[in-house]
């Protein structure tokens, strides 16, 4: 890991981000802080609005902040782009469908210049490391769903980013899939020591993977609350039916609902309640 | 794990080819057969048998429809009446004439629509400021420039070649253009996320994503460069030679014999063919273990 022991691998402060559309000013993002430490499963979580994936692609430098800093291992997060410090998986698995595995998981790489005997054998490691080495040589149409995402997994990692960045990873997926992912990327998280930062809808998933889950309300974005899942690890299909992963997951459902907010004013939190509901038809 | 191997796919279009150049022929002499002239045949002692149609149709007459076993003879008949060259030697020779012309034009007008492509990916201000006029460049009529350039050009290849060109680039740039642009938005914040550059984002990303789109318009301008070479030959500034030349002489010459024009007519479309088929095999070639790249 890059950074030093003690310092923060994400250092969000002061952060604002508004959207200038046809229809008027929108604003996404109001003074968000947020500190993370190397080595942390951090879930960002709340209703759709809530700006929690303007927040992930701020941390990524896939867009800029209005106002506020954003700061990855003590620079700038342009800087730790340009450093390639992020590792990035979308919704979608976005595999380049004339590449096979292998060659989509090599893609990182072979942008970075890695020649071609190093970079085989980092993506032999990654096939291994997400259990597809036997799919090397397919191309992405030919897999599931998961297993594409899998494989977007594996490329993310390949360049050994200090920071991983998931956006609705498993949004897509039935709950099944969904699950047995969870259970991979917890192994393969606590494997490679890499910092997470995993948006989500889903408050049993951001239970079950996370140390902390940021809970944020919408309309302006801001974050409500960070809650410390305290379950112990490695967590398996036990955990899902303790006592205490309930009262968690009770616990972060209160907070989107308004009920456990500390410190917050009542009118932001009563929206977020307002737009969970909305948030739940779509 | 290709179900369908590209050259099983090509036979298989040939077979069907044949199979609808048969019914082609069928059609044709069956017209004639109900309303087209009366049919004379001379058996080897000289005695002659006349088949007359029940109706008569103007359009499939012998002078608008020749037989297709004329259009055979004449194949085979020297060109021109003191020539030793038959008139099949002679549409070889004119197809290789206005096909090297054709690809040249097809070269030099797939490479600039590529390259305007590839600038109005990276400049929308370019793309405003030049697209009306590439646009505008189309509504002429090539039959009223190409006379134009090859006079400017002097006779012969140069002139030729821009025509061509300039039938074959608009396609491809139009293509090309929407294949550039279209990568899934998240693919390209993938690559900016490890710090690739345009360069990069252009030849790992946006060209491979583009090539079926490519193709597409490469088939168009595969055909659209021999119009060009045959329209850029048979100019009063063009050619002696090649098929543009040759259709028309022969259009002078077609009431006295209606089987040469339809020859040439047949070569040009054979020649467009052979454009066309060796586009799609390269197509097949470039797109291979892509999804569904064999139906294209």
């Amino acid at each position: 890991m890059s950074g030093q022991p003690g310092t923060s691998v994400v250092a969000i402060s002061g952060v604002s981000k508004v959207f200038e559309t046809a229809g008027g000013r929108t604003t996404a993002l109001e003074d968000i802080n947020l500190s993370i430490a190397p080595g942390e499963f951090v879930s960002l979580i709340g209703p759709s609005g809530c700006g929690k994936s303007t927040l992930l692609r701020l941390i990524g430098d896939l867009t800029a902040p209005t106002s506020g800093t954003v700061t990855i291992n003590g620079k700038p997060a342009r800087r730790a782009r340009l450093d390639r410090e992020y590792g990035i998986v979308f919704q979608a698995p976005v595999l380049f469908d004339w590449r096979t595995v292998q060659a989509n998981v090599a893609l990182p790489l072979e942008v970075k210049g890695m020649g071609a005997a190093e970079r085989d054998a980092r993506v032999r490691a990654m096939l291994e490391l997400v259990e597809l080495k036997d799919f090397a040589r397919h191309h992405p149409y030919q897999l599931s769903g998961g297993m594409q995402q899998r494989v977007s997994i594996a490329r993310a990692l390949s360049i050994e980013p200090s920071i991983l960045l998931m956006d609705e990873p498993f949004g897509a997926l039935d709950e099944m899939t969904r699950e047995r992912l969870n259970t991979e990327v917890q192994r393969i998280w606590q494997q490679t020591e890499t910092t997470v930062v995993f948006v989500t809808h889903s408050i049993p998933e951001a239970v079950f993977l996370s140390s902390k889950v940021v809970v944020m309300s919408p309309r302006p974005g801001r974050i409500v609350r960070v809650i410390d899942i305290d379950l112990p690890r490695p967590r398996t299909d036990d955990t899902r039916e303790s006592t205490r992963y309930f009262s968690l997951i009770t616990e972060v459902r209160e907070t989107l609902r308004g009920r456990r907010a500390e410190g917050g004013d009542g009118a932001p939190v009563a929206s977020a309640e307002r737009t969970m509901a909305e948030g739940a038809v779509g | 794990m290709q179900s369908r191997s590209p050259i099983r796919a090509v036979v298989r279009g040939a077979l069907l080819g044949l199979l609808f150049l048969a019914f082609i022929v069928a059609v044709w002499e069956g017209a004639k057969a109900l309303g087209g002239d009366p049919w004379r045949f001379t058996d080897a002692a000289g005695n002659e048998t006349v088949y007359t149609p029940p109706f008569k149709w103007s359009i499939v007459d012998d002078l608008s429809l020749p037989h297709v076993w004329k259009v055979w003879d004449a194949l085979n008949a020297p060109v021109q009446r003191q020539q030793e060259q038959s008139l099949a030697a002679y549409l070889v020779g004119a197809a290789v004439y206005t096909g090297r012309e054709a690809a040249l034009g097809f070269l030099v007008g797939g490479l600039l629509g590529l390259a305007l492509a590839a600038l109005f990916v990276h400049s929308k201000l370019a793309e405003r400021a030049f697209m009306p006029y590439i646009v505008a460049s189309q509504t002429i009529p090539i039959l009223a420039l190409a006379p134009l350039i090859c006079l400017a050009f002097g006779n012969g290849l140069v002139g030729i070649v821009i025509v061509a060109s300039y039938l074959t680039f608009f396609p491809v740039t139009i293509a090309e253009l929407r294949g550039l642009t279209s990568p899934d938005p998240r693919a390209v914040e993938l690559m900016r996320s490890v710090a690739a550059s345009r360069w990069t984002i252009f030849w790992k990303l946006r060209m491979p994503a583009s090539l079926p789109y490519l193709f597409a318009a490469l088939k168009i301008a595969a055909t659209a460069s021999i119009v060009g070479a045959i329209v850029g030959e048979g100019n009063p500034g063009g050619s002696q030679f090649g098929l543009g030349r040759a259709i028309l002489n022969f259009n002078e010459q077609y009431i006295t014999g209606p089987e040469k024009l339809w020859a040439a007519m047949i070569a040009a479309a054979l020649l467009g063919l052979a454009f066309f088929v060796a586009v799609r095999l390269l197509e097949l070639f470039t797109l291979r273990g892509r999804p569904n790249a064999a139906l294209g």
